[in-house]
């Protein structure tokens, strides 16, 4: 009788290895390449913004769901980490405190807890933080600092090579003219210029990428889908124009786009979940994204075209369903 | 200054009217007459949408109402004979009075009757667990205490009692709105007429296994023993499958079972423990008045039977 | 030329899938006839449908292959003894189903077996029987499918008005993990397997019969494709390793390219499935008259001493055949009756081994429970993994909150309980569970 009891539970019995707490550390790890890199660009800005932010969103989080909807606190399945990290990577290494305080506790607080946490947000929430704080201190969120190591905390700010361009074609310059003012293709993929912190280098991101695909974080339909629309529509813009249109491998490797087609688009949560979906999902971030860049106002718009396709999520998980198995030839038969 | 001023409130009170005018037509255009009594009713209703009455909500409880124009099946179980004499009112038909119900739990196998055989790990859910197999005790019958009853409560009338592993219902809050019933895939949770002086009599038991097996499963199961159902003066106790059942329709509420059951398993809610040691008394006595009165029977010679007559020797 | 292995292509289906760890630990271990147990109880439901009707009364003295129970309709199979002896109570027990049916005890004297039954190990060849002998004695012998649905394999021949069989389709995939008695059947008995392959085809009146084997178990495909290299008719197919490819539908599709409609089964695309277990008891019911008394069940485990594949007889009790394993494994918290994907957890060792049991999984404490559940953060694994095409976060979140009718409308109904999605769902979510439930809510929601 002391014989302990078996366990009875219907089937399966065994489970993947894959489990969201390693899923996000998988992130987080996929992150690093990209954080070393700006650490390298700005220095202990970059350190301090991203500690910041971390810190910010895990204690909302910690504080809001505790404290204000009286549940257990949701920290554990480290969702507030990323996002943290996420809106860091998304704002200038100069960024005050209290500027990171306020994106962290929107981001989590309005866009996330607010529509019932993890699994529930439709938008995602650092990038809802990162578009708060546009909003709300268009100055501080695009003045960067000039992406020398300088391990001091203030420096010289630049503009972005996106607004470069923007700027300068607004006044009438051409963009060959322009182009030569800008850091060089290895520049743009080693991360020396000027933009958010997480943004610096294309390289590192492709690193990041390359990790979350081998671990089967991700798969490649939203990340490759997007940068490949991007890299096609401004493409043809440059064929058709080149004096007006900046060309396609600059438009993929500067701004926020493989930072936002990387780790942003891919957002579980706020994508759709068939493949069919991801790929109808990121084309859509991607001819946002050019549009906005070439014909809007702002000089990058990755934040607002995963934002809008966001929108479109559930529109599209209703519509682009996974093909069912032996459905559309019994359609077929019946005709 | 002026003119900016005045325009404003012109093309406003413009915007204004033209509206309003678009309101009016559609909501003339588009008004569906319904019949005036429907909201009436609705208004005497709980209004909790429960569905108890079968139909998916007040509403819908008012409209088929109205337009059954009587109450003879119709019954809000959850506002009972108060509010259904106000709907009887509000149509100007006679209300019909029925006996109110209550849920009761016709499994008493708490944690210490029935041994756990085995650990259930799957999902916290009675339907999921009871489509798996029978149960983590003996018992193929009995409660399997993921509590999908409660979570269909919508009167918070029941909990889980953490001791037992059963759930408890609240007499005053349920409605016997038959959400429980339903959820319960074992269909331990049944309605019970809810008695004079809220008082019942019910088997808690529902294993059909003969004795041996019932007993070994659970120690306080049913066995079907027959005691109850020898003692019940109203013939109100059958046995069916191993199982005692008792007829709400026929029982008098007398008590008098309740201490036959060897373990016990006649519930008598709100009995105090004084009338049911009295019922017992009672029904020893007569026992023994019975008793007696065979022994006399038997005792008394036997008139012998009457000598042949016109036989011829 | 056609059977051997097609310029070594490997085919699998399209639609989802997993790749759960292969463990397959007794692959090496040749089978092991199990000693004849003490007694034995054979529970009268050993298969889809209706319970066989005891045709025996206790204290009756029966011979092995003597019926105990008649099939009562179609869809019903008969069950015989396994053991010779007294026929000892007839009552409720608990079986592997984790139900109690009604089931059989026979107390275990001598091993004496009906005289008709040829137990000589010769292979036999030529099939002198006709097609409607072969039908007759493949339900008298109470033959069901073995792969773990168990649906009698005599209901199978009987195809409504207007449909047609090209194919027969042999199920060699044993796609779960840890599972070899399929494995070490067709290496030990390839003769066998394939003469009961041809008493199929004649049953059925097909020309052409393919074996999908995957190719985890490259031996058995070329022992059988040599086998095989005279016959034009028998093809042995082999195919990539994924699961769930032994799934009926998944393997027509891998094999053929065919997709059964929707709600449809495998004949209305011409093919009828039968596992290697069944065609192997099929050959034994037809040359050598010898009903399914018997079944090669594999042990195993990550701590199991002695990982095995026994033959045992039906009824004995599962405890035996671990013990016959090395024992029970300290710090054992489940045992699977099946594969670890489809398999049924049992609570009671004592529960006898039935007509559809491939194995007896021993799941050590530490991976016995599941894991700390998280909320869907609808990532799109499950979506990706199903090989119906389904989705099953939908689903689940549908059958939770009870909207049957559009849990129907998506298609609930054809889930066949793979296990992919539970398997692979990162947040630990009981997506199955919840799915099934739908799925039986509609079925009844239909009727």
């Amino acid at each position: 009788m002391n014989k302990p009891l078996l366990v009875v539970a219907p089937s399966p019995h065994i489970h993947a290895d894959l489990t969201i707490p390693q899923i996000m550390r998988g992130v987080v790890i996929a992150m690093l390449p990209a954080w070393i890199m700006s650490i390298y660009n700005f220095g202990l800005g970059a350190v301090y913004v991203t500690l910041l932010a971390v810190g910010f969103c895990v204690a909302a989080e910690y504080a809001i769901t505790r404290y204000l909807l009286n549940r257990e606190a949701s920290i554990q399945d480290g969702s507030a980490v990323i996002t943290g990290m996420l809106l860091a990577f998304n704002v200038p290494s100069n960024l005050p405190w209290y500027m990171i305080l306020i994106g962290s506790v929107v981001a989590i607080g309005i866009a996330k807890l607010s529509f019932g946490g993890l699994g529930n947000n439709p938008f995602n929430p650092a990038l809802v933080g990162r578009v708060f704080l546009l909003l709300s201190f268009p100055v501080a969120m695009t003045s960067w600092p000039k992406a020398v190591a300088t391990w001091t905390l203030d420096g010289t700010t630049s503009a972005t090579p996106l607004g470069i361009l923007k700027d300068g074609l607004r006044t009438g310059e051409t963009v060959d003219t322009l182009m030569k003012q800008m850091p060089s293709l290895q520049d743009l993929l080693f991360g020396l210029h000027g933009g958010s912190l997480g943004e610096m280098s294309g390289a590192a991101l492709l690193v990041g990428l390359g990790y979350m695909l081998y671990r089967k974080i991700i798969t490649w339909h939203i990340p490759i889908t997007m940068i490949a629309t991007v890299f096609i529509m401004t493409g043809i813009f440059w064929l058709i124009h080149p004096y007006k249109f900046a060309n396609p491998m600059f438009h993929i490797l500067s701004g926020g786009l493989m930072l936002g087609a990387i780790f942003m688009a891919t957002d579980y949560v706020t994508s759709p979940v068939s493949h069919r979906g991801m790929i109808v999902f990121a084309i859509g971030c991607g001819v946002l994204t050019v549009l906005i860049r070439l014909f809007g106002s702002y000089p990058e718009g990755v934040s607002f075209a995963i934002l809008i396709m966001n929108g479109f999520v559930p529109l599209i998980n209703n519509y682009l369903k996974p093909r069912k198995f032996g459905v559309i030839q019994k359609q077929e038969t019946s005709n | 200054m002026n003119e900016v001023v005045l325009y404003t409130i012109i093309s406003l009170a413009g915007i204004g009217i033209f509206a309003a005018v678009v309101l009016y037509y559609v909501s003339r255009k588009f008004h569906v007459t319904e019949d005036e009594r429907i909201g009436r009713v609705e208004s005497v209703l709980p209004g909790s949408n429960c569905g108890g009455c079968g139909l998916p909500g007040c509403h819908a409880f008012a409209e088929a109402v109205v337009k059954a124009g009587d109450l003879a099946v119709l019954h809000c179980p959850v506002g009972g004979n108060d509010v259904m004499k106000n709907v009887a009112s509000v149509l100007g038909v006679k209300a019909v009075e029925k006996d109110p119900y209550i849920a009761i739990v016709r499994c008493s196998g708490s944690f210490e009757y029935r041994k756990k055989t085995n650990v259930y790990d799957g999902s916290p859910n009675c339907a999921v667990a009871a489509q798996l197999y029978s149960g983590d005790t003996g018992c193929a019958y009995g409660c399997l205490g993921l509590g999908d009853c409660v979570d269909k409560c919508d009167f918070e009338a029941m909990y889980m009692d953490s001791n037992s592993g059963l759930p408890v219902i609240l007499e005053d809050k349920c409605t016997a709105c038959n959400a429980c019933v339903k959820a319960c895939p074992k269909d331990i949770i049944q309605l019970w007429p809810k008695g004079k002086k809220n008082q019942r009599i019910y088997v808690a038991c529902l294993n059909e296994e003969k004795a041996g097996a019932a007993r070994k499963s659970c120690a306080i199961a049913c066995s079907g023993c027959a005691k109850c159902a020898e003692a019940c003066r109203y013939e109100a106790i059958t046995i069916d499958r191993n199982l005692a059942i008792i007829d709400p329709e026929k029982c008098k509420l007398c008590a008098e079972c309740i201490d036959v059951c060897d373990v016990r398993n006649i519930v008598a809610a709100n009995m105090t423990a004084e009338k049911i040691q009295q019922a017992g008394e009672h029904r020893r006595k007569r026992e023994e008045r019975e008793r007696q009165k065979r022994e006399a029977e038997k005792a008394a010679p036997v008139p012998p039977p009457p000598p042949p007559t016109g036989t011829p020797s | 030329m056609s059977k051997t292995l097609h310029d070594n292509e490997l085919k699998t289906f399209r639609t989802g899938g997993v790749h759960p760890d292969d463990q397959k630990l007794s692959a090496a271990v040749p089978i092991v006839t199990l000693p004849v147990p003490k007694s034995v109880k054979i529970p009268v439901l050993q298969h889809l449908g209706a319970p066989a009707k005891a045709v025996v009364q206790r204290g009756d003295k029966v011979k092995v292959g003597q019926v105990i129970a008649r099939h009562e309709g179609a869809f019903s199979a008969n069950i015989h003894a396994s053991v010779s002896g007294t026929i000892g109570q007839i009552k409720e027990e608990m079986d592997s189903s984790g139900f109690k049916h009604l089931a059989i005890h026979i107390r275990t004297e001598e091993d004496e077996w009906m005289e008709t039954i040829d137990r000589s190990e010769t292979h036999i060849e030529k099939i002198t029987m006709s097609r409607e002998d072969i039908i007759t004695r493949i339900e008298d012998s109470g033959i069901v499918g073995m792969g773990g649905a168990a649906f009698p394999s005599h209901a199978k021949v009987v195809l409504p008005e207007g449909k047609h069989i090209d194919t027969l389709l042999i199920n060699g995939v044993e796609c779960e993990p840890y599972l070899t008695s399929d494995h070490r059947l067709m290496l030990e008995k390839p003769k066998e397997v394939i003469t009961g392959v041809r008493i199929l085809m004649k049953e059925l009146g097909v020309e052409r019969a393919v074996i999908g084997i995957e190719d985890n178990k490259h031996d058995a495909v070329t022992l059988l494709s040599g086998l095989l290299r005279d016959d034009p008719t028998i093809e042995v197919q082999p195919l990539a390793v994924q699961y769930p490819q032994g799934g009926e539908r998944q393997l027509i599709q891998a094999v053929l390219g065919r997709e059964v409609p929707s709600r449809g089964l495998p004949y209305d695309v011409g093919v009828i499935v039968h596992n290697v277990g069944t065609t192997f008891a099929v050959y034994e019911a037809v040359q050598k008259n010898k009903p399914l008394i018997e079944r090669i069940v594999t042990v195993t485990g990550k701590n199991v001493s002695k990982p095995s594949n026994f033959r045992a007889r039906i009824g004995t009790p599962v405890m035996e055949l671990i013990a016959a394993a090395g024992g029970l494994p300290e710090g054992t918290g489940k045992v699977v009756a099946g594969g670890p994907m489809m398999g049924r957890a049992i609570g009671d060792l004592e529960s006898p081994v039935w007509k559809g049991m491939s194995g007896i999984l021993l799941i050590p404490e530490a991976e016995a429970k599941r894991a700390q559940e998280y909320r869907c953060v609808r990532c799109g694994k499950c979506v990706e993994v199903c090989p119906m095409g389904l989705e099953p976060y939908l689903l689940m979140a549908l059958a939770k909150s009870g909207d049957i009718k559009q849990a129907d409308h998506e298609h609930v109904i054809d889930c066949i309980e793979c296990g992919s999605c539970s398997f692979v769902c990162p947040a630990n979510r009981p997506i199955l569970d919840y799915i099934r439930l739908g799925k039986t809510k509609a079925k009844s929601r239909k009727s």
